[in-house]
């Protein structure tokens, strides 16, 4: 049976809901079958039901639905709400430009936030992760997929949980200070977590690269983007391929023209063969993105 | 017909009621951080309470009439000049086409709301016209006000009545020493007993991050969570969390250094321990802080929070009621 959900209330307007203390895909599925449930069961009042990573928030109008009913009839969709344990979702393969001139420029420029104001995000990341250098770092950084357990912070941005063993994951601190500025497209991690800022704007996150693939467009220009503004959803698979210089001028070229494109392959997860087996789920994952 | 902005003022955009529904995307509600103010300003000239108007912060922008217009402002203590000529607050005006509207410094509050009749007719987006800087979508081109801009203007509504006033009752003091109703919880529990109080005595004094997004508060007593083995995923620091949701008014203190209030502009969730949420009844109230104003925080219960939204909505009933009669 499942650990019972933690509720508090966020004011008068807000229902938070924690899965979990920690991270696992176990209890980002748990939320997932909760939030489906609230969702199914349309009740009046509630505005938006947000799925987060190891917990889910509900917000809601308290003039239409009482706070403490509302409470009832989640905590009576948690009890009834079966785990899927199996999604049909989509792999994305995302090019990066690894330790890019702009996210140097920007982690220079808040030094005094930071844990280690002698070395950079990269090399900080790589020392406290135990990895000889930046490059062994990155390496294993774009080695494995990546699961989007949640999208939020600002428009569009993914939050991606590493998929690999627990004890292979890379973790890092968040800074001391969150920065008041960050490059458009910045690859992130802050705690276990990947992110891509999909806007220019503040943040905490150690930063080691950038995308020139655009994941939020309110005109949606390029053809991805053009059933939602906004690219990831929860359940998304997401592997990195580190590009240099040249590549990503390129890309970017591509992207000023409308004829950007990413590789995108339907793919079917089991959480229980991913659980059993993460090393052979990884090599399937990355040969259904090179199916042609 | 159109408004042109001749000088934009620090951080003016256009704002309605906002948009929901989409911030489990990270999209915020956005909207006027001051409901009450663009609703008494709409009504003054006819308009619906929630047409779009324009938010100014701290310093007024000077705009160029290019046809006849009602307007009135409401919110912060900042006195418009027409022409250079002293106009009311909470009191529809007339402005002819060529007149230029400009405003003093501001005196008291932090963000005043400029309705014209017809309201500002730019295209909805996501069910609003409210401007989300941050995501580039709704107001003007998805942005704030920049020199030049030429804002489109709805047709005038014929409700409109000039020198018609807010009365003393239903006008919204702001300025002094402010307090912020909060219901303790979500993570509330990490701190240390003695912070959890401490949080509560101390007066906070409002820093120069003070947005849209949020409020940033200096001057308190730093605070201690409750030592523990980090769960996984969250980060080393004892006020990281697994990244979860954020209400919009909820307290982060990164750091356990400078509590931060989310707005109607908030980042839709992250990695800091929230220990508690502004109420929805004072959003308003805190819309109106300045940076170097005091506040303090107030421990509430869920029911008082209730009662306390209750008595609000009854003074929104009360102003509206008033433009009935």
């Amino acid at each position: 049976m499942h650990e019972q959900i933690r509720y508090s209330f966020g004011g008068d307007e807000h229902l938070f809901a924690e899965v979990a203390e920690s991270m696992s895909l176990e209890a980002f599925f748990r939320g997932m079958a909760v939030t489906r449930a609230v969702e199914r069961q349309t009740i009046p009042g509630v505005l938006d039901v947000c799925l987060a990573n190891a917990s889910f928030q509900i917000r809601f109008d308290p003039d239409q639905v009482a706070p403490q009913a509302l409470l009832e009839q989640v905590r009576e969709l948690e009890a009834h709400a079966t785990t899927e344990r199996s999604i049909h979702t989509r792999i994305i393969e995302i090019p990066v430009l690894y330790n890019d001139p702009w996210t140097h420029e920007t982690l220079m420029r808040f030094r005094d936030r930071h844990q280690d104001p002698a070395s950079t995000d990269l090399e900080y990341a790589a020392r406290i992760n135990g990895y000889q250098d930046a490059q062994a770092f990155i390496e294993a950084h774009s080695g494995t997929p990546w699961f989007v357990s949640m999208v939020g912070f600002v428009a569009g941005l993914p939050f991606m949980y590493q998929m690999v063993e627990r004890e292979r994951q890379l973790q890092v601190p968040k800074y001391l200070r969150p920065r008041t500025d960050t490059p458009k497209l910045t690859l992130g991690h802050g705690g276990c977590f990947g992110c891509i800022y999909s806007v220019r704007g503040a943040g905490g996150y150690q930063m080691f690269g950038v995308t020139p693939a655009p994941i939020y467009d309110p005109q949606q220009r390029l053809g991805y983007l053009r059933d939602s503004m906004v690219f990831f959803r929860a359940g998304d698979i997401v592997q990195f391929r580190p590009i240099d210089r040249e590549a990503y001028d390129r890309a970017v070229a591509e992207v000023e023209a409308g004829s950007f494109a990413l590789r995108i392959r339907p793919v079917e997860f089991d959480l229980d063969a991913f659980l059993a087996d993460p090393q052979g789920c990884k090599q399937r994952l990355q040969e259904v993105l090179h199916v042609a | 017909m159109s408004l042109k902005v001749l000088k934009p003022g620090l951080a003016t955009s256009v704002q309605d009621a906002g948009r929901e529904g989409y911030y489990h995307l990270g999209i915020p509600p956005s909207g006027a951080l001051d409901q009450y103010a663009l609703r008494a300003a709409n009504l003054l000239v006819g308009n619906p309470a929630t047409a779009a108007a324009l938010e100014c912060t701290l310093l007024g922008p000077q705009l160029e009439f290019q046809r006849d217009a009602l307007v009135a402002v409401c919110g912060a203590a900042m006195t418009p000049r027409l022409d250079g000529a002293e106009m009311p607050l909470d009191c529809a005006f007339r402005v002819r086409a060529g007149q230029v509207l400009g405003f003093d410094f501001i005196k008291a509050g932090a963000r005043g709301y400029i309705a014209i009749d017809g309201g500002i007719d730019v295209p909805e987006v996501l069910g609003s016209r409210s401007t989300y800087g941050l995501g580039s979508i709704g107001g003007f081109v998805g942005r704030r006000l920049q020199a030049g801009d030429e804002l489109p203007l709805g047709a005038p509504a014929p409700a409109g009545r000039e020198g018609l006033a807010l009365p003393r009752s239903l006008q919204i003091e702001v300025g002094g020493e402010v307090s912020l109703r909060v219901v303790p919880g979500l993570y509330h529990h990490r701190l240390t007993a003695q912070a959890a109080e401490q949080f509560f005595a101390d007066t906070w004094t409002v820093g120069s991050e003070a947005d849209r997004t949020g409020f940033r508060f200096k001057g308190g007593t730093p605070l201690a969570f409750e030592p523990r083995e980090q769960p996984f995923g969250a980060g080393s620091d004892p006020s990281n969390i697994v990244d979860a949701c954020y209400p919009i008014g909820s307290i982060q203190v990164p750091g356990g250094l400078e509590p931060i209030v989310l707005h109607r502009d908030a980042v839709s969730g992250g990695g800091y321990a929230m220990i508690g949420t502004v109420i929805s009844a004072d959003l308003d109230r805190m819309a109106q802080l300045q940076p170097n104003q005091k506040a303090r925080f107030v421990a509430i219960t869920l029911e008082e929070a209730l009662a306390a939204r209750r008595r609000y909505k009854q003074q929104v009933e009360n102003l509206y009621r008033f433009f009935l009669a």
